[in-house]
């Protein structure tokens, strides 16, 4: 590992005793049971559910929810320390398990009792795999546009429509589905709600055919009068929205953990190879301009892991994290796709080979600059930020 | 007992002060790797009911106190740590000394050793301490079981293994045969946050720094970094015969065909 991951005393953003140890369990983990098979998985691309119930064991899969629901009790920074672990050897594992806590959160954040002690248990345990449908095939950005239909029933609703790209779609046993109970409303007719695969009328469609992190699951969801009785909506009608984008600023400080984990890992192995790879009678690493990518990427990561770390003490002590989650998921997300791609480059031909784990970094990172909400949505999130908090001052 | 050492991390740069001691704030440090297989080993007999309780035990300065949580992540009951400016670069002897005077107090039936330390690997320890406390040893096994009254390690020889028993109390140690050592779980590092853990000083163990003969018996005269391995040779770009020529020339070379 390279020193930038593992900050010590003196060091003023050295982890506590607690938040190193959490680490460390994900770090072993990660490389002992998931870095081993993830290319092949990958080639597969095959999701491995013994890997997700081995998270469950380790209390990996619940890691910011109380003990008292049977998540691990620890903050959302210790969360973003495990994930960027994970991610460090397997994306795709490191985003399947950031949906699952995301779709956790939406419970956690807008459940009754009743529903936080029914549903959150077996999620937090790593026996039910949660998923967050909002995606529709006419409604990516512009979330608020999702025409999936919640027709009030006697005792519930009946909901229609499609959903697509939602991650662990086909494996998941909690869905968090946002649907509209009238459309004329718009946003404030957005309204969620809990479907479990065994609903009648609930169906899981073709599966996406991804690019990148091609161990974890994505599919189309389909819903055909999908009878969901009214215990099972989360929080008022018309609240949907909020609980879709509160989590999702949530869940974006994973995000950002997860590519600092895969920008730093595709580091480590250009490092390495620069190192061994011999050109004109030196290494490469003794070339100044293979010294400039390296450097360059050192410092994109160290930024990234920065940048996620605010985000996350920040949300840990309470403060306001839209703009600084945005940020950090825009700019860790666009360090992980430049730093794989500078790593194919050191790779030279050897990158370019499926026989080399840089490839797959660069098709994993790619993903991350569009999924939960796409870069260009948080550069608006952030100058919106910005320009009110430029209005205030000026007041 | 288990009883368990810190040390810098094996990827962890080491520094050394003035004195030619290992700068130990300046390293990350960890368990002793093949302490864990000591602290796995002793997990195993708790969860098969062959021992009632599980304690760590370890000397060291006052952040060893994170190795032993660590060790309370992984399971276990409790944990003692005994920490004192006068054992500041304590050697073998020094260490032996005071885990015999503590484990004199704690009387544990097993005191369970790893087989050597990471850092200093002189193996020592588990030997010394019998012998002052006046115990059998049970070294280096592979698997160790407790049998009514009795310890008893299975340890492998050149030419099979031994089967080697003694009567309680005992002081054993173990190698990385026993089995891969668990992970703390998430719960469990919560968990250990709330075990017991006592801090003592030397006076608490009855023992004093002139006991110690301030500290050890033995002195470090000079550190200083392995030679660096010589380039790998690399049999590149040439036919299948005529690699294997150059292969088996390499290997005659040095006798080893």
């Amino acid at each position: 590992m390279v020193s930038t991951a593992t900050p010590t005393r003196p060091d003023p953003f050295a982890l506590s005793e607690e938040e190193r140890s959490v680490r460390d369990t994900a770090r072993e983990f990660a490389q002992r049971e998931l870095a081993p098979t993830v290319a092949q998985r990958d080639e597969e691309e095959r999701y491995e559910r013994g890997l997700f119930t081995r998270m469950g064991e380790l209390g990996l899969t619940g890691i910011p929810y109380p003990e008292e629901l049977g998540g691990a009790g620890l903050s959302y920074f210790a969360w973003a320390l495990a994930c960027e672990e994970i991610a460090a050897a397997d994306m795709g594992m490191a985003i399947s398990l950031s949906v699952h806590v995301l779709s956790q959160l939406c419970i956690f954040s807008h459940g009754t009792d009743e529903q936080k002690s029914r549903l959150l248990p077996p999620m937090t345990a790593g026996t039910h795999l949660g998923a967050f449908a909002l995606t529709e095939p006419g409604a990516g950005s512009d979330a608020a546009a999702l025409s999936l239909a919640a027709r009030r029933t006697d005792d519930g609703y009946a909901l229609t429509g499609t959903k697509v790209w939602i991650t662990n779609g086909g494996e998941a046993d909690i869905y968090v589905v946002f649907a509209t109970v009238d459309r004329s409303h718009g946003p404030e007719g957005i309204t969620a709600f809990v479907v479990t695969p065994d609903t009648p009328g609930f169906v899981v469609g073709s599966h996406e055919r991804k690019m990148g992190i091609r161990d974890s699951p994505a599919a189309e969801l389909v819903f055909e009068e999908a009878l969901v009785p009214e215990a099972d909506r989360l929080g008022a009608e018309g609240e949907g929205l909020k609980v879709a984008l509160g989590s999702l600023a949530s869940g974006r400080i994973s995000i950002a953990a997860a590519c600092t984990g895969l920008g730093r890992a595709a580091l480590e192995h250009a490092t390495r190879y620069a190192s061994q790879r011999t050109q004109f009678g030196r290494t490469i690493a003794e070339q100044e301009m293979i010294q400039a990518i390296l450097a360059d990427a050192a410092v994109a990561v160290e930024a990234s892991r920065l940048l996620t770390w605010r985000a996350a003490r920040l949300r840990d002590a309470g403060g306001s994290i839209n703009a600084a989650s945005s940020m950090a998921k825009m700019f860790a997300s666009d360090t992980a796709m430049q730093v794989a791609t500078d790593a194919v480059q050191v790779y030279g031909g050897a990158g370019y080979s499926r026989d080399n784990p840089v490839e797959r970094f660069m098709r994993d990172a790619k993903g991350a600059q569009i999924y939960e909400g796409s870069n260009q949505i948080q550069r608006l999130i952030i100058a919106q930020h910005l320009i009110e908090e430029q209005g205030r001052a000026d007041r | 007992m288990v009883c368990i050492k810190q040390v810098p991390a094996t990827t962890a740069e080491k520094r050394y002060t003035a004195d030619l001691r290992l700068d130990r704030a300046a390293a990350e440090a960890v368990i002793n790797p093949l302490d864990e297989y000591a602290i796995e080993q002793a997990l195993r007999l708790q969860e098969s009911g062959a021992v009632e309780s599980v304690g760590f035990l370890s000397m060291g300065p006052e952040q060893a106190a994170e190795a032993l949580r660590r060790a309370l992540a992984m399971g276990g009951d409790d944990a003692t740590l005994v920490t004192d400016p006068a054992l500041a670069g304590a050697d073998a002897w020094a260490t032996a000394r005071v885990l015999a005077a503590a484990l004199d107090r704690l009387a544990p039936d097993v005191a369970l050793m790893g087989m050597a330390s990471d850092d200093a690997r002189g193996s020592l320890v588990p030997g010394a301490v019998a012998a002052m406390r006046q115990v059998p040893l049970l070294s280096y096994g592979s698997e160790l079981r407790i049998e009514g009254s009795s310890a008893r390690v299975r340890r492998l020889t050149a030419d099979g293994f031994d089967i080697v028993e003694a009567p309680l109390p005992v002081v054993a140690s173990v190698t990385d045969q026993v089995g891969e050592p668990r992970y703390a779980s998430l719960k469990g590092i919560m968990a250990a946050k709330r075990k017991p853990m006592e801090t003592w000083s030397l006076a608490d163990i009855g023992l004093s720094a002139d006991d110690l003969h301030g500290s050890a018996l033995t002195r470090v005269v000079e550190t200083r970094k392995p030679e660096p391995k010589p380039p790998t040779e690399r049999v590149e770009n040439v036919g299948a015969d005529e690699a294997v020529t150059r292969i088996a020339d390499w290997l005659a070379a040095r006798k080893l065909i």
